[in-house]
């Protein structure tokens, strides 16, 4: 419910968006401002909503590929793992090749690098710098290349398939992949003379936009928001998929709770997913990309709840099925969602431009909320 | 008060280094293309909008089983056939591919149980209206057989010879591989 | 001193060769900017339009001329028409009074920097005038959180001018300068923090990043000039533009030694040894808004109560510790 203004009361209604470069698409806020003082903060979602859910219930599973690329923009592989991977397990005769799972971690890592690096740029666009985001474009377009190179598409993969994956990867790609590794590594701290260190942003980040452990709970905050609370929770390592249990890697964490404690585990994050991509490719094993046996009509029955570590934090695909070609229901738990319902009681009182500094330490893809 | 002096100190400082970081970068050479005047390659996997695949013979694979018409989650392809009298096979007539309504998830390249379908490399895709992207993709392989110097020859079904005689799709490359 | 009377012929003319000059320099200024953001970027820049792209600005002014004045239907239209050009004019006169070189300069007037100081100071009546006559709640933010700036930024702004002002006993900008000779007064202590003070003052002066919290487009969209289109933006634009080279060229008569060398005073007669002064003078000005195009391009944008902040908690304090230190080396050494 949006709140009527009270006319008695000397408050300043502000319709920050739809369209408003800080909310990053069609987010509306509804502020009530004293001055510059934000008195209540009220998101307003759904200006985006283009009904994937319900599309994945008169489409058949294979006819989701191309949806799920098209919530999450900035990290479409993860999105298209977790739905995968919630059909196969209804799938019990399907065999997945050990190739086809390392070659979607491998991607699902760099696409997770190649999101966080777009959230940093936007981030920072946010606080007024304007050239970080191309420093970090250059090295995403590097990913976009690669992922390009063995996906066919820059944004919107849909490399994922019930079975495997639609193209297999050469000596030379890995080597290409080892080498942005490399290149990442070298960049990493040019982004930390830059922007990290600097004074005006450590300014306008620290102790900003406080989130404590039991809000951050109780919310049901997840992905970098939550760990950025101090609490180490990656669903990569909490209820494990694919092959990541075999992969060495951290959940970087940190105690800050504020929006440099988001910014810190995010960077950690990118990292982290350096090390998998490395490990991966060292350990990806030869052979075929796709099942052998994939049915040619997935009749599945029965209910899952598959979830995975997207960019932004935990991604759940709820699908049930009557044994029909198209599902029944489907249900997406997007991470963004929650992490935006917090914004309402993390914003009382806040000045207007944290309250930008914290929706963009969020990473919200609006697409993704309004599904 | 030490503290204040520090924090200043520091401060200033790191504004230095994130100076230092863009004069560096400012003077190193420009990283864009140009585009009009330069275009990035193309990578070869790269998935544009589907076509026929154009045989050696001059034909396509095509055998009007309508598979990738049903695979395609959102209607884009429309596929025309007739039967002959006496012909044991459906002919293709018309195969369009309304380009506007696809989402290149790649179902019905997959699908094709004759890989009669591939993907183009049509990168820089422009056009004025809608109707530009409603392609008749039987007529684009026509065009492409004629590109490749190969003629586009209908197989005559009823005498069954092994092959023509003429080995014409030998020299020039074409991308109708296996 | 003797009273002249002021040639008001050569002070038109003076004032059509200025606004010439602004408007050109502008258009320079934002090919510049551009160019360097760009590369900063890693990107070209405009490389189109005639060589190198220089005519860029050029066609980007007149598709601003060429566009609709869109007034909002709830705005006060004469407040609204008067905005920009209030914010645009001042710094053109502020310009006639400084000393480019010992000749070049339109008018010496005793109280010069008082002058200066003064017309800089209705900019921010102009960007008030446009918050508030806009009817836009983004445009009064920006309009508020300007009027705020510079209240906070005049007293250290003043106080650093009034070391140099107190150093060198004069308030005229010429003899400031000839004050200095090839002995800049930034080569002294005072004149140093003095000189670091009076930039960042500056820079939030003329309102550009990492101060540029009136128009924050990333919190208020475009703050003031919100609802500004065509040349009603375009002279926000100019004003901008032309205030950057006024804050710098102040800071050279006053710290840089205007248009003489380091430690080598140009007195030579001549129209050739002007010239020379005045490329010099003008490489200096040139050089700062280089770097303040550099800054902003490097740094976030500061809060609104961090400047504040900054600006009572280490600026003012500097300042007065600065000139109070200035003083007693006066009394004591004789200055």
């Amino acid at each position: 419910m949006i709140q009527k203004p009270d006319p008695t009361q000397e408050t300043l209604v502000l319709n920050m968006g739809p369209q408003h470069p800080s909310t990053h698409g069609v987010l509306r806020v509804v502020l009530h401002c004293d001055g510059e003082y934000v008195l209540d903060a009220e998101p307003v979602i759904g200006y985006g909503h283009r009904m994937h859910e319900l599309i994945g219930e008169v489409r058949d599973h294979r006819g989701f590929y191309a949806n799920v690329g098209r919530m999450d923009y900035g990290g479409a592989l993860s999105f298209g793992h977790g739905h995968i991977l919630a059909v196969e397990r209804m799938l019990p005769d399907l065999e997945v090749p050990e190739r086809a799972e390392y070659l979607r971690v491998i991607t699902t890592e760099l696409n997770r690098v190649a999101s966080h690096l777009l959230w940093f740029g936007a981030f920072l666009l946010d606080l007024g710098a304007f050239t970080p985001i191309l420093y970090s474009f250059d090295d995403r377009e590097a990913i976009l290349d690669l992922l390009e190179h063995v996906t066919g598409a820059r944004l919107t993969f849909s490399y994922m398939r019930v079975g495997g994956v639609c193209a297999d990867v050469d000596k030379d790609w890995c080597d290409g992949v080892l080498a942005f590794v490399k290149r990442m590594r070298d960049r990493i701290p040019m982004y930390h003379k830059l922007v990290s260190g600097n004074i005006i942003f450590r300014k306008r980040v620290e102790d900003v936009g406080l989130i404590t452990r039991d809000m951050a709970l109780k919310y049901g905050c997840t992905g970098p928001v939550i760990r950025g609370s101090g609490i180490p929770y990656d669903v990569r390592r909490s209820e494990p998929y694919s092959i990541y249990p075999e992969l060495d890697f951290d959940i970087p964490t940190s105690e800050r709770c504020d929006c440099m404690g988001r910014y810190d585990v995010r960077w950690a994050e990118i990292e982290q997913s350096l090390r998998i991509i490395e490990q991966a490719i060292a350990k990806l094993p030869e052979g075929p990309v796709m099942a052998e046996k994939v049915p040619k009509v997935i009749k599945a029955k029965g209910e899952v709840y598959q979830a995975v570590e997207a960019a932004r934090g935990s991604l759940g695909y709820y699908i049930a099925c009557d044994g029909s070609t198209s599902p029944y229901r489907m249900k997406i738990r997007v991470p963004s969602y929650s992490n935006l319902s917090i914004l309402k009681e993390l914003t009382r009182g806040i000045l207007l431009s944290d309250l930008v500094a914290v929706m963009g330490s969020f990473d919200l893809v609006i697409p993704e909320i309004d599904r | 008060m030490l503290n204040y002096f520090k924090e200043i100190f520091v401060g200033i400082k790191s504004l230095l280094i994130g100076m230092k970081v863009t004069a560096f970068y400012g003077t190193k050479r420009t990283i864009t293309a140009h585009y009009p005047f330069e275009k990035i390659p193309v990578t070869l996997n790269f998935r544009g909008h589907i076509d026929l695949v154009v045989t050696k013979k001059g034909y396509h694979k095509c055998i009007t089983c309508g598979m990738c018409e049903r695979a395609c989650p959102s209607g884009c392809i429309t596929l025309d056939s007739v039967k002959p009298e006496g012909a044991k096979k459906k002919k293709l007539t018309g195969y369009t591919l309304d380009f506007t309504k696809c989402s290149l998830c790649g179902n019905c390249v997959e699908t094709c149980p004759t890989n009669a379908i591939k993907y183009s490399n049509d990168y820089y895709l422009v056009g004025t209206s809608r109707h530009d992207f409603h392609f008749d993709l039987l007529d684009r392989a026509m065009k492409a057989a004629e590109e490749m110097g190969i003629e586009w020859t209908e197989p005559v079904e009823k005498p069954k010879e092994p092959k023509e005689p003429q080995a014409e799709g030998g020299e020039s490359p074409s991308p109708a591989g296996a | 001193m003797q009273i002249e009377s002021p040639n008001i012929l050569l002070i038109v003319v003076a004032a059509v060769v200025m606004v010439l000059y602004v408007f050109t320099n502008s258009a320079v200024l934002v090919w510049v900017e551009r160019k360097v953001s760009a590369h900063i970027q890693r990107r070209p820049g405009p490389f189109e339009v005639g060589p190198f792209g220089l005519l860029q600005t050029a066609i980007d002014g007149l598709k601003l001329m060429a566009k609709q004045l869109i007034i909002p239907g709830k705005a006060d239209k004469r407040l609204f028409m008067l905005a920009p050009v209030l914010s645009f004019v001042p710094p053109i006169a502020a310009l006639l009074t400084v000393p480019f070189g010992k000749v070049v300069q339109v008018q010496n007037l005793d109280i010069g920097i008082l002058f200066i100081l003064s017309l800089a100071a209705l900019n921010v009546l102009a960007i008030l005038i446009a918050g508030w006559a806009s009817a836009n709640k983004y445009s009064l933010f920006g309009a508020v959180r300007s009027v705020a700036q510079n209240i906070a930024y005049e007293i250290p702004l003043l106080l650093s001018l009034l070391t140099a002002v107190l150093w060198m006993g004069t308030l005229n900008l010429g003899e400031l300068v000839d004050a200095q000779g090839g002995f800049w007064f930034v080569f002294t202590p005072f004149g140093f923090v003095a000189f670091l003070i009076y930039f960042v003052t500056g820079m939030a002066e003329t309102n550009r990043a990492p101060f540029d919290l009136p128009e924050a487009e990333s919190e208020l969209t475009a703050g003031f000039h919100t609802e500004y289109s065509g040349m009603g933006f375009g002279l926000f634009f100019l004003g901008e533009y032309t205030n950057m080279i006024l804050v710098s060229a102040i800071a050279t008569s006053l710290f840089l030694g205007g248009y003489n060398l380091p430690f080598v005073t140009l007195n030579g007669e001549g129209v050739l040894w002007e010239l020379i002064r005045v490329l010099i003078f003008l490489a200096k000005a040139y050089f700062l808004i280089f770097v303040m195009i550099w800054m902003r391009w490097t740094f976030p944008r500061v809060r609104f109560d961090q400047l504040l902040n900054l600006c009572w908690k280490v600026l003012i304090p500097f300042s007065l510790v600065n000139l109070a230190a200035a003083a007693i080396w006066i009394k004591a050494v004789g200055g």
